[in-house]
Order: structure tokens, then C-alpha cells, then sequence
């Protein structure tokens, strides 16, 4: 509980400062600017303002009032309601950091269950207590690898197919570092598959990587890519759609050094910027360069089981200056949403939701490519997401499909000038075949003229 | 606590001994006794780098504490090793023989004049407690 200070203290510490009251610490700021007038509209009661407020959000069209295929990274997945119930309670509903495992144990086991699951799900050996989103994930895989050959390799190699967002997070980041970001520029050849990227590793390449699926829902064994990469002495680093998993071939297995995702798909409702939830695993080798924070099993005195925060002697608190990221923070209470999430529905039930996104976006690809004027992009095999060549620019498209209530898929031109009049469509299992059905009416209009 | 009195040391609490224009490097008795047990050791260093006194050389991690290691003198790395890493538990049995850090090539031995003797040393532990 936070225990603000007394008159007593505040009078001591004027007292130390050599103040008579606080207003004198504000002296230097002119007296007309410390209290403006403020030009605002007469105040209204809590009933107005809730009302006033109410009417506002009523403006909103969310994916439950509109039919969703839009993806692009995050996507519309059903959210049981158990998930809600569990993380709105007291005890886990709080900011505050389970440093004190005497006082922790819920949070810490929900923590140390979550990088289990992840492990698990990404073959991985190790995984932290999460990042912020996948975005920053992709970037603290980069400080790591940088970090890891103790910053005398300074290449690093970004599949163009990583998402548009986390390549522009990874830039944010390595701004005003030698670390020099290759792979990605607007030359290359964007339907070119990630073997492509191996002439670029050398020597001075710290980390390559690529996403799986990748941006534009395409699927690749990146274990070719991996053998090439660790010939160079380098590492791989693989961004997951950790639904996909649930049907795929596990990240681990294709050797990767680091894996890191989105978590958003895992229970976690679609909201503009989040929160969200950055996934991240490694080898165990690599622990010790991981950002973020680690959770363990030990026993305690009595020899019963118990969670503490493991490794904290090379967290960032501790060793400011060396540590590989200056972000300690998790995303506690989304990952507690995922772990809830995938606590509900088990090993079979992830790989059901995989393989209904599977069937039903193959659904959806064939009756769109059958319109005249409407192809699909690339031949490689894909998940729930797919890139159509429209007849007509996509916004227009968007449009009209708006008008039906439908939010229709990514207008790749937005990051890809060289795709104009293409669209990354996604498909959930929320998805019904009534509705890909009208998806695919509405969009013959367009190929009819 | 053991001080060899044939080292000389440093008020980080590492050690050199000095052979001729060679100089090899670890942490004290006392050093590792403060850490209690190790778990981790990294020399961050490579052969061949030039390094200046106070550079870090090493990072080393207990159950708790990390540490940093800073090289007492200014030169080049001649050795490093290789076996710490896998056995960082020696840095505990063995302070003074299997748990040496590098050998460096001194490039400036007149900096040795400033470095403590095993007695100024002793004086200095005692002083910590």
C-alpha cells in the first residue's frame, strides 16, 4: 500500500532544503503561468460527460458489428470468456511486479506457466515473461544478437516479408547504433523466396530475419536459411503467428536461435495499438542475453514448490550500463490471457482454431481467384492469410465492401509501391462461410464492372 | 583469507602476475568469496585486442551478484580461457591458478608501480569487513 507523507516528514524535508513551504520551489516559474486560465467549456456532472462520451464510442464500427478479414499481424480470433474472468481478478489485475515471490506466487506461476506454453510452442528452450508486442520483440531480438557478439558484428539481415511495422520498430531502435539494416530495400524481389536472402550473410552478420508465416501469409521451412546462417557463424531469428503453430512445424525444429511472435491471436482483443503481447524464446545458451525478465521453479525452505524471478543479476535494474535492453518490463496480464487462453483450449483445441483458419481461408482463395479479374499472388502455400491482385485499387474496393459492413482485407500499396491493386486478406474462425460467401459476392461486383 | 604475496592486486579485487612483459590476470580470494558461488563467467575479450587499464575484460555472475572484471594494466590479449566459461565454478576452487582470466602483453609496465603488494592488499580487504 502506498503511504504518502506525513505534514511532519514534508516539513522535514522543506526543513533539509532549505524551504519554507513548496511554493517556493516553484518560484522560477512565473506566477502567471503557474495557474492559466484555461479556455475549456462550462464543466458538465459525471452523468453528462458518461452520456457525452457514450455517444462518441457509439460511433465506432469494431469487428463486432462489421465482418472481418482484415489481419496483417493481428487478427480476429474468439475470445472465451473465461479469459476475462480470470484476469480481472484483484489479484492479478495490478501494475505492480512480482519482485517478492512471498507475495507473488499467483503471479509468478501464471508467468512461469506462460513461457512453458511458448516453449512449447515454438520448440524453443527458454522464454521470458514477454515484451510489449510483436514489434518490439523483432527489435530486442536484434539488441540481443548485437549484443551477443559483443557489437563487432553490425549486419542485420531483414526478409522484406517481415512485417512492414516491426522492420520500421527494428529502424527505431538501431537509430544512432552501427547496427546497419540490409535485406529489405524496395529493390528486391518481393515474391522471392527467403532462400534469397543467403547471398546477403556474411561474416560481419550478427541476425537474419524473417516471419513465419511470413507478411504476406506465406509458408517456408526456413531450415536451409538456418544452415546457411549458422555457417556464418550468425543467428536466426523467426517472428510467429503463434496460432499458426498450432498447426506448423515449430520454429525450434528449423534451428532457430530466436523465436519471437505476436501473442495478440491468443486471446487478446483487437484494439488499436494494444496492448499486446510480444513473445520471445531462445536456446538456452542464449539466456543470459535475453532481455526481459525470467521466472523459475525452485523449492523453498520447506521443500515445497515455488516460483521466484530467475537470472535477475543480469537484469537491466541491476546492470544498467551492460544490460542488452533497457525494457524490464512484461506484459503481465496479457500473458495471463494467453496462458488462460491456451490453458482452455488444450493442444487439440489450438490446432482445431489452426486448422478451421487453415480450411476456411483455402475457402475463401478459391472463390475469389474463380472472379474474373482476381488472382492470387504467389503460389507458395499459405495460412490464413493470402494476397489477392484486384481488378481495381484496393481502397475502392474497401469501400464498397464497407458499405456491405464488411472490413475488408490490408491494402498492401500502403508499404509496397510495387503492390498497388493487391490485398492481404485474412480469415479466422470467426469467419462463417455465409459470410465469405457475401466476401466474395461483393467483390464479383467489383470484377464485373 | 588467501593473498599470494608473489601477485600484485587491485582495489576492484583482481590480480597480475607479472612475468617479465607478460601479465596474467584474475579475480582474489577475497573477490570471489564476496560473490559466494558462481554460475557465470564470460570473458568478453578476444585474443589480439588492445586493451587500456580499466577496460572491462570479464563479466562474472553469482547467485548474487553480477560482477565486472577490469583489466589492471594497459596492453594486448595474448590468451584467453577457454575453459572458464564451461567451469565458472573454479573461479571459487581456484582463484589464484585455474581460474585466470587472460594473459595480456603490457604495453605500458610502469603502471605497475601503482598497483597494490600483497600487503597493502591485506591492509585494504581488512579495511572492507
Amino acid at each position: 500500500m502506498f503511504i504518502p507523507h506525513t505534514d511532519a516528514d514534508r516539513a522535514a524535508m522543506l526543513r533539509a532544503v532549505g524551504i519554507e513551504k513548496l511554493d517556493d520551489l516553484f518560484k522560477d516559474v512565473p506566477a502567471r503561468y503557474r495557474f492559466p486560465t484555461l479556455n475549456l467549456p462550462t464543466a458538465l456532472s459525471e452523468m453528462e460527460v458518461s452520456r457525452e462520451l457514450q455517444d462518441i464510442s457509439l460511433a465506432n464500427e469494431s469487428v463486432h458489428d462489421l465482418v472481418c478479414f482484415l489481419g496483417a499481424g493481428v487478427y480476429n480470433h474468439y475470445i472465451p470468456a473465461a479469459i476475462d474472468a480470470i484476469i480481472r481478478r484483484g489479484e492479478f489485475l495490478t501494475a505492480y511486479t512480482p519482485y517478492q515471490p512471498e507475495l507473488s506466487q499467483g503471479t509468478l506461476q501464471a508467468i512461469f506457466e506462460y513461457q512453458s506454453n511458448v516453449a512449447a510452442l515454438t520448440g524453443m528452450e527458454v522464454c521470458n515473461a514477454s515484451h510489449y508486442d510483436g514489434a518490439t520483440a523483432v527489435a530486442e531480438a536484434v539488441n540481443m544478437a548485437y549484443a551477443n557478439f559483443r557489437r563487432k558484428r553490425t549486419k542485420i539481415i531483414l526478409s522484406p516479408a517481415v512485417h512492414p511495422q516491426y522492420r520500421q520498430t527494428v529502424r527505431t531502435y538501431a537509430e544512432g547504433s552501427p547496427v546497419v539494416l540490409v535485406g529489405d530495400d524496395p529493390q528486391i524481389d518481393l515474391k522471392a523466396d527467403p532462400d534469397s536472402l543467403i547471398p546477403l550473410i556474411d561474416i560481419d552478420t550478427a541476425l537474419v530475419v524473417v516471419q513465419y508465416p511470413d507478411f504476406y501469409g506465406r509458408i517456408y521451412d526456413y531450415t536451409k536459411l538456418a544452415e546457411a546462417t549458422h555457417a556464418m557463424g550468425a543467428l536466426l531469428a523467426i517472428s510467429v503467428n503463434p496460432i499458426a503453430l498450432g498447426l506448423l512445424k515449430a520454429p525450434g525444429y528449423m534451428n532457430a536461435d530466436i523465436v519471437t511472435g505476436e501473442g495478440q491471436p491468443l486471446g487478446i482483443p483487437l484494439s488499436y495499438g494494444g496492448p499486446y503481447l510480444g513473445l520471445f524464446a531462445t536456446r538456452k545458451e542464449y539466456v543470459r542475453k535475453m532481455a526481459g525478465r525470467l521466472t523459475g521453479e525452485t523449492v523453498d525452505n520447506r521443500g515445497q514448490r515455488a516460483y521466484v524471478l530467475t537470472l535477475t543479476a543480469r537484469e537491466q535494474h541491476i546492470r544498467r550500463e551492460k544490460a542488452t535492453s533497457n525494457i524490464c518490463t512484461n506484459q503481465g496480464l496479457m500473458a495471463l490471457a494467453s496462458t488462460v487462453y491456451l490453458s482452455l483450449l488444450g493442444k487439440n483445441g489450438l490446432r482445431q482454431v489452426a486448422e478451421l483458419c487453415f480450411h476456411k481461408a483455402h475457402y475463401a482463395a478459391q472463390a475469389i481467384t474463380n472472379l474474373p479479374g482476381y488472382s492470387i499472388w504467389s503460389p507458395a502455400p499459405f495460412f490464413n492469410e493470402f494476397v489477392i491482385q484486384t481488378p481495381t485499387p484496393v481502397s475502392e474496393i474497401n469501400d464498397l465492401l464497407l458499405d456491405h459492413d464488411i472490413l475488408g482485407g490490408y491494402d498492401l500499396s500502403q508499404d509496397y509501391p510495387d503492390l498497388s491493386r493487391h490485398m492481404l486478406i485474412a480469415v479466422t474462425e470467426m469467419n462463417t462461410r455465409e459470410e465469405i460467401d457475401r466476401l466474395v459476392e461483393v467483390l464479383s461486383e467489383v470484377s464485373n464492372g | 583469507m588467501n593473498i599470494p604475496s608473489t601477485l600484485k592486486y587491485t582495489e576492484s579485487n583482481e590480480w597480475i602476475n607479472l612475468e617479465g612483459k607478460t601479465g596474467t590476470i584474475g579475480i582474489s580470494d577475497y573477490a570471489q568469496d564476496q560473490l559466494s558461488d558462481i554460475v557465470f563467467a564470460e570473458v568478453i575479450v578476444n585474443e589480439g585486442d588492445i586493451l587500456k587499464k580499466g577496460d572491462s575484460i570479464a563479466t562474472i555472475e553469482s547467485v548474487k551478484a553480477a560482477a565486472d572484471v577490469y583489466t589492471p594494466v594497459s596492453g594486448k590479449v595474448i590468451r584467453v580461457n577457454e575453459e572458464l566459461g564451461g567451469a565458472p565454478e573454479v573461479i571459487n576452487s581456484d582463484p589464484y591458478g585455474a581460474a585466470w582470466i587472460i594473459k595480456v602483453e603490457l604495453s605500458n609496465p610502469g603502471e605497475t608501480d601503482s598497483l597494490l603488494d600483497a600487503t597493502a592488499y591485506d591492509k585494504f580487504v581488512q579495511e572492507q569487513k
